[in-house]
């Protein structure tokens, strides 16, 4: 397999874009990343994305986007793996380049999720689970991830106001981050006062809807040592994803994820690195309690510990496990297919030196990990500045 | 859910029918032909006593569409004696009143209407077993 390396990244601002379409905010991410990379025209475009078909009627997405970003003729298809979908997109795009197939491609994550009412984005994500046994028994999502909380509150003794520090940490690092959704910093007494939306579950624990797509354009390294721009160069140094039960009630122990444990580990191996290598960890809070179990799943804690790491202070900036740095799910924002390419542009930023105030002391390896439903595809990958 | 659906999953809707894995003998619900525990052939139908208790639960405040005359309502991961566990809305009980552990039973009622051209959704629903706690205090 040959290196894969990142050379151009692009991203717009997540929240609710009224005014631009999933193809105009696809354009606003895609555009950006072939300039930075300085490359016209690309091999192949893949495009993580979850719910364009439910929430804007609109599938056949690949095609779409490379005809409106001016990549007309070149091979394109939309991945899908519900909220892991951009994951799996880069996943694909990875490869490409690495079988030899392709030199340069353009992997895009889009999502579009205000063009609808709430209960019909409710009912979409919902799509995520199993739509015969756990939907169809009117159970959201939302709800599905407070049956998990609920139960590792009761098995490991754990106080819902303990799961308020990754909130908080969450806003605090969206505050430096132009792109974020919320820039503004919440207390712990936000987080215990939030409405509650799936008990325990409350608005704090949970990331928001929104509009938004990121662009990652991968080489092969002599096209890369080609486009030099004068930044780190940043190598994709594992990629690999797991899979696990669609349903909750299928797991063989809900409290363990496991398909991030299979991906984590295989993204070790890869890599050649432990958890002790890594300086920071893009992970998939899109409620407190996955932030808990990821942390547990990869290593970073024992079973129903995940989440004292962040009251003890440890996923902060200047943490052992640096989580979220740029606001995560919480509070950068959700976009759920555009989610994972939102996680690896971050971390790019991280290895390039380009975080500004919210830039991880010598960062050197970055770790990514976008998880689809409530465990059921993990799609993770670590990152090298050269 | 569609009329072809409800009708497809009926038996298990309505009575809990899954199956029994012949080679490891464990207990599958939903039914689904390739056993979840060994991975051999598991077409073996076998019927759930429809008991369990709470494996944990939660309320729903902000449904998905079709069930927004409902909210809130309680819904639950429920362990089956049998083994499998099942997602399900908890009925006859208020949601203060739930508990992780709690014995509960299968019952039958109304999940949700599709207006007055579509069809009326019946579906398992779990409720306390009062008596068992009873017992068991």
């Amino acid at each position: 397999m040959r290196p894969v390396y990142i050379v151009g990244i692009g991203q717009t601002p997540v929240g609710e874009q009224w005014e631009r379409s999933l193809r105009h905010i696809a354009h606003d991410a895609v555009i950006p990343a072939l300039r930075d990379a300085g490359v016209e025209r690309v091999d192949a475009l893949y495009v993580g994305n979850m719910l364009s078909g439910e929430l804007v009627g609109q599938e056949h997405v690949g095609a779409l986007v490379a005809d409106f970003v001016g990549l007309r003729g070149i091979e394109a298809y939309k991945i899908e793996a519900a909220c892991g979908s951009g994951g799996a997109a880069l996943r694909t795009g990875y490869m490409a380049v690495a079988g030899g197939l392709h030199d340069v491609v353009v992997v895009a994550g889009v999502e579009k999720m205000t063009d609808t009412i709430g209960k019909d984005t409710t009912a979409g994500l919902a799509m995520a689970a199993d739509q015969e046994f756990e939907a169809a028994e009117g159970v959201s999502f939302v709800a599905l991830n407070a049956l998990l909380m609920r139960r590792y509150m009761y098995e490991f003794d754990v106080p819902h106001a303990a799961f308020g520090h990754f909130a908080v940490n969450a806003h605090h690092n969206a505050a430096g981050n132009p792109n974020a959704m919320f820039k503004s910093p919440i207390s712990l007494e936000t987080y215990r006062k939030a409405t509650m939306i799936a008990d325990p579950i409350n608005l704090m624990d949970s990331s928001p809807i929104c509009d938004g797509a990121a662009a990652v354009v991968l080489a092969s390294e002599p096209v890369a040592r080609a486009l030099r721009n004068g930044r780190r160069p940043v190598r994709i140094a594992a990629s690999s994803v797991g899979t696990d039960s669609l349903a909750v009630h299928d797991r063989r122990d809900p409290m363990k994820l496991e398909a991030a444990w299979i991906s984590s580990h295989k993204a070790y191996q890869q890599a050649g690195v432990t958890i002790d290598d890594i300086d920071l960890f893009e992970l998939h809070d899109a409620f407190t309690i996955m932030a808990a179990l990821s942390l547990e799943a990869c290593g970073y804690a024992e079973r129903g510990r995940g989440v004292w790491l962040a009251e003890e202070g440890e996923i902060t900036i200047e943490g052992r496990v640096p989580v979220a740095t740029m606001g995560g799910l919480k509070a950068r924002g959700h976009p759920v297919g555009a989610t994972g390419v939102y996680q690896v542009v971050e971390a790019t930023l991280q290895l390039q030196g380009l975080a500004g105030r919210n830039q991880v002391r010598d960062a050197n390896i970055a770790m990514t990990q976008n998880i689809g439903g409530s465990g059921a595809t993990v799609a993770t990958h670590i990152l090298v500045g050269e | 859910m569609s009329v072809a659906r409800s009708w497809r999953t009926r038996r298990q809707r309505y009575s809990l029918v899954g199956e029994r894995c012949e080679y490891c003998q464990n207990a599958i619900f939903p039914p689904r032909d390739v056993c979840p525990h060994c991975a051999e052939p598991a077409q073996k139908e076998y019927t759930m006593s429809g008991r369990g208790t709470v494996y944990s639960y939660t309320t729903v405040y902000d449904p998905p569409a079709g069930f927004e005359a409902y909210a809130p309502y309680p819904v639950a991961l429920v362990k089956l004696d049998e083994g499998p566990m099942v997602t399900a809305q908890l009925t006859d009980v208020g949601a203060d009143d739930v508990r992780i552990g709690m014995p509960v039973e299968m019952v039958t009622r109304k999940l949700s209407e599709q207006g007055d051209e579509g069809i009326i959704q019946y579906s398992y629903k779990f409720r306390p077993r009062w008596e068992q706690q009873a017992v068991a205090a």
